[in-house]
């Protein structure tokens, strides 16, 4: 029984926790009109958007065993300079590709740093929390940048209860959620991510380049909080430089309910999807029942400390 | 037997359905150094570990001197009496030595430490080692591993003991400190103080131990007396096999040469080496500990950066230096640090022993699984690596079973020179022999090896060639036959000349 119940944990854990709320919040008299209903899960997955995006590049870089702090501020900035691009007239998808790679440019100076320094990616990534943040603010001169109407608002929206449509941001999520995988499973470069994480010395003694990879890791992960700083914009409809403050918390917290070990090579692109969603229910749930958002706080804060416990438990039967 | 310090009966321990002990009793005298024989799995650990407290046994008695012992933990264990020194050793290391000694027994009042009374214990302990000239304030992480033993030992003997348990304590010592141990063990011994010692060289526990018991598969299958016991006896009794030919050797011829190694120094300490291998050459490195012998493996293999000197790999499409074009020469490096440098631990064995070659499995960066675990569960079977399968991790295996793993990669990337550091360090007498003979194949087959190692009648066993280091330099390069044992320790001591 008791190794039924491991293996659960080991398997499933971080699914059977995302029930777990899902059926929690359906109970309640406050909730149990509208919170198991479709439109309400299209709100949800639609807020999970922007997390499960950061959360992708965030696997890869904790799997690697580093860690990034910068990404709040990294959306912050694209989500600037994405709509200082709009306000110029230039058309959606060259806006697009522009703050990718503003979000590649910072990661890829991350990960120079950090390979090429040889220093700890928290210290790094501390440093450009604060470079990032301040350069959104002086770019938008401390104001929030505002624009004319683009289609990119809209692919975000969930405005209309009619439509069972899905907006565009979660079906991006969901496709290079599968491809993110894909690509950390089934290629040698995903492997390697696994290898760096799991022991960077003995990466090193059988030959792969590990300051490359290191760059690489830390580039294309700046591509997806360019990427979630895209939406970030779309869902605001004007660049703030004050955005996201903290987010790179949330991201985090995904990935390692998710079951991802701060000490690198474990990890899984499936849990950090189930660790944004279950962050986002319990977000949603929250404000249904009518709870102030420093309860909300409060519950996030604990799920994390018991998700991380129970996770414990679990690497035990190995140790 | 009237006088008996420690008396185990019919010990017993399951994890879930593995019987890690089956029936396991032992008597020691007071004053007695009694060595604890067995192949790794054998069930050492586990008896340790519920002597000190770690475990409770679910079966079977315990009696300290005279009176039941059931310790609640290590610490409650140590107030009993039995104090344990692991294997790994535990210091705090940016802390003193004499913080280190005290540690969670410190002389204090009202929460303030008591300076003088302090320095007068950590004082009488180190003298109870004949260890007086210790430096107490120096931090314990600018010692050598054989003085942190010592200051654990101390720190052991702060509450008088009447078991000292000692788990490989010469793993990581040169000869001269594991002489300096054992004349530190006898005087334990007078004192009193009866000893546990659990080491897999056999030649030491003959030198140190009064009595020996085997362990196997969870069982005591003998004890006796030392003197009177031969090895081939207790190796039997280990095995559960006659060991005849620990270092079997096929006729080879050798070949051309391979690799050429001129003058090369690195930082910090390696300071000039020349040697040639040829193919078909085993050539074994010798010497004390940092005495460079690592060193000059990772110069050759490019992990470190040389700053004199040159390496040369013969018959290789391309001269590049570093790990992964020395990979794409033909050279096979295992490292002597297995858990921190030679393995990925949380990762299977299959993606431990095929990183080095990811790509050619699949085309364009893609993997074919199936095809990489085949070949994993093809060495695993040729080199019977105890497993579930390829796709278990490495983590929960043995050393020695790791150890395969960590060569078997070297043999399928594959491998025309192997660089070997300390490659039957930490495991059973059954997996070196294994690894014995595969480094005998190797050579016959035509491949050419460097080995590093501490254990000299392995040297002597398994190489053509012996080459010493002492202080940074390689002195002395002969053939095997013009070796003994008194004279690498003499070159590597320093002391030939």
């Amino acid at each position: 029984m008791k190794d039924i119940f491991r293996i659960l944990l080991a398997k499933g854990g971080p699914f059977i926790g995302l029930i777990l709320v899902i059926v929690l919040f359906s109970i309640p008299a406050e909730t149990r009109e509208f919170f198991l209903t479709y439109n309400n899960f299209k709100i949800i997955f639609t807020q999970t958007v922007i997390v499960a995006i950061g959360a992708l590049g965030m696997t890869l870089i904790i799997v690697s065993g580093g860690i990034d702090l910068s990404v709040g501020s990294s959306i912050a900035l694209t989500s600037v300079a994405g709509a200082q691009l709009l306000q110029r007239g230039w058309a959606p998808i060259p806006v697009l590709i522009a703050m990718v790679a503003v979000g590649a440019l910072i990661g890829l100076l991350n990960g120079t740093a950090i390979a090429g320094l040889r220093m700890t990616p928290f210290i790094i990534t501390l440093g450009t929390l604060g470079v990032a943040r301040g350069s959104a603010k002086w770019m938008a001169d401390n104001q929030t940048v505002n624009y004319d109407s683009s289609p990119i608002n809209g692919w975000m929206t969930t405005a209309d209860p009619f439509s069972h449509a899905l907006p565009a941001g979660v079906w991006v999520a969901l496709g290079l959620a599968v491809l993110t995988a894909i690509l950390l499973r089934k290629t040698v470069f995903g492997r390697h991510i696994f290898a760096l994480g799991s022991n960077e010395a003995t990466a090193r003694l059988c030959g792969i380049a590990t300051t490359r990879l290191k760059v690489a890791i830390y580039t294309l992960a700046g591509a997806f909080f360019g990427l979630a700083g895209l939406f970030q914009l779309s869902r605001l409809r004007q660049g703030d430089p004050t955005v996201a403050v903290g987010l790179e918390l949330d991201i985090i917290a995904s990935v390692i309910i998710g079951g991802a070990s701060l000490s690198g090579g474990v990890g899984t692109i499936l849990g950090s999807m189930i660790g944004a969603l279950i962050m986002a229910v319990l977000r949603n749930g929250s404000q249904q029942m009518g709870w102030p958002t420093y309860f909300q706080e409060i519950i996030i804060g604990l799920v994390i400390i018991v998700a991380v416990f129970l996770d414990r438990l679990r690497q035990g039967r190995q140790a | 037997m009237s006088d008996v310090r420690l008396r185990l009966t019919a010990i017993q321990k399951s994890f879930g359905a593995t019987r890690a002990l089956k029936s396991v009793s032992l008597e020691i005298a007071p004053g007695e150094v009694h060595a604890i024989i067995g192949e790794n799995g054998a069930g050492k650990s586990t008896l340790m570990k519920i002597l000190s407290g770690a475990y409770g046994a679910d079966a079977g008695t315990m009696n300290l001197s005279g009176v039941p012992y059931l310790p609640e933990n290590p610490h409650d264990a140590r107030l009993k009496g039995v104090a344990m020194i692991y294997q790994e050793l535990n210091l705090a290391l940016h802390l003193s030595a004499q913080e280190n000694i005290l540690l969670g027994a410190e002389s204090a009042r009202a929460g303030w430490i008591d300076r003088k009374t302090s320095r007068e214990r950590a004082q009488a302990a180190l003298a109870q080692l004949g260890h007086e000239g210790l430096d107490l304030d120096r931090l314990a992480g600018d010692f050598s591993i054989a003085e942190q033993q010592i200051i654990e030992i101390a720190r052991a003997l702060l509450i008088s003991p009447q078991v000292l348990i000692m788990d490989e304590p010469t793993s990581s010592l040169t000869q001269a400190d594991t002489e300096k141990l054992f004349a530190t063990i006898a005087r334990l011994r007078a004192r009193g103080v009866s000893i546990i010692y659990i080491s897999h060289f056999l030649e030491e526990c003959r030198l140190i131990a009064d009595r020996y018991t085997v362990l196997k598969d969870g069982e005591t299958v003998g004890s006796g007396e030392m003197a009177g016991a031969s090895l081939d006896h207790i190796v039997t009794l280990m095995t559960g096999r006659e060991v005849k030919d620990l270092y079997p050797r096929t006729a080879h011829p050798m070949g051309a040469v391979v690799l050429e190694v001129k003058a090369v120094a690195s930082k910090p300490r390696l300071r000039r080496a020349t040697l040639q291998l040829r193919a078909g050459e085993v050539f074994g490195l010798g010497g004390l500990i940092g005495a460079g012998r690592t060193d000059l493996l990772r110069a050759i293999f490019g992990l470190d950066d040389l700053a004199a000197g040159e390496v040369c790999i013969l018959g290789a499409p391309t001269r590049a230096v570093g790990p992964k074009n020395r990979w794409g020469q033909g050279v096979g490096f295992l490292s002597e640090n297995r858990k921190e440098e030679g393995l990925m631990l949380n990762q299977t064995i299959t993606d431990n022993l095929t990183l080095t070659k990811l790509g050619e499995f699949g085309r364009m960066g893609w993997i074919n699984g199936g095809r990489q675990q085949a070949v994993a569960q093809r060495w695993v079977g040729e080199l019977r690596v105890k497993c579930r399968d390829a796709g278990q991790l490495i983590g929960e295996l043995s050393g020695g079973n790791q150890q395969k793993v960590a060569l078997a990669r070297l043999l399928e990337h594959p491998a025309r020179i192997f660089l070997l550091d300390e490659p039957t360090r930490g495991i059973d007498v059954g997996s070196k022999a294994h690894i014995y003979q595969l480094v005998s194949e190797l050579a016959a087959a035509g491949k050419a090896v460097v080995v590093v190692s501490s254990y000299l009648p392995e040297l002597l066993g398994m190489c053509d060639t012996i080459g010493v280091m002492c202080r940074g330099e390689l002195t002395a390069v002969r053939p095997r036959a013009e070796w003994s044992e008194t004279e690498i320790m003499r070159a590597a001591t320093g002391s030939a000349g």
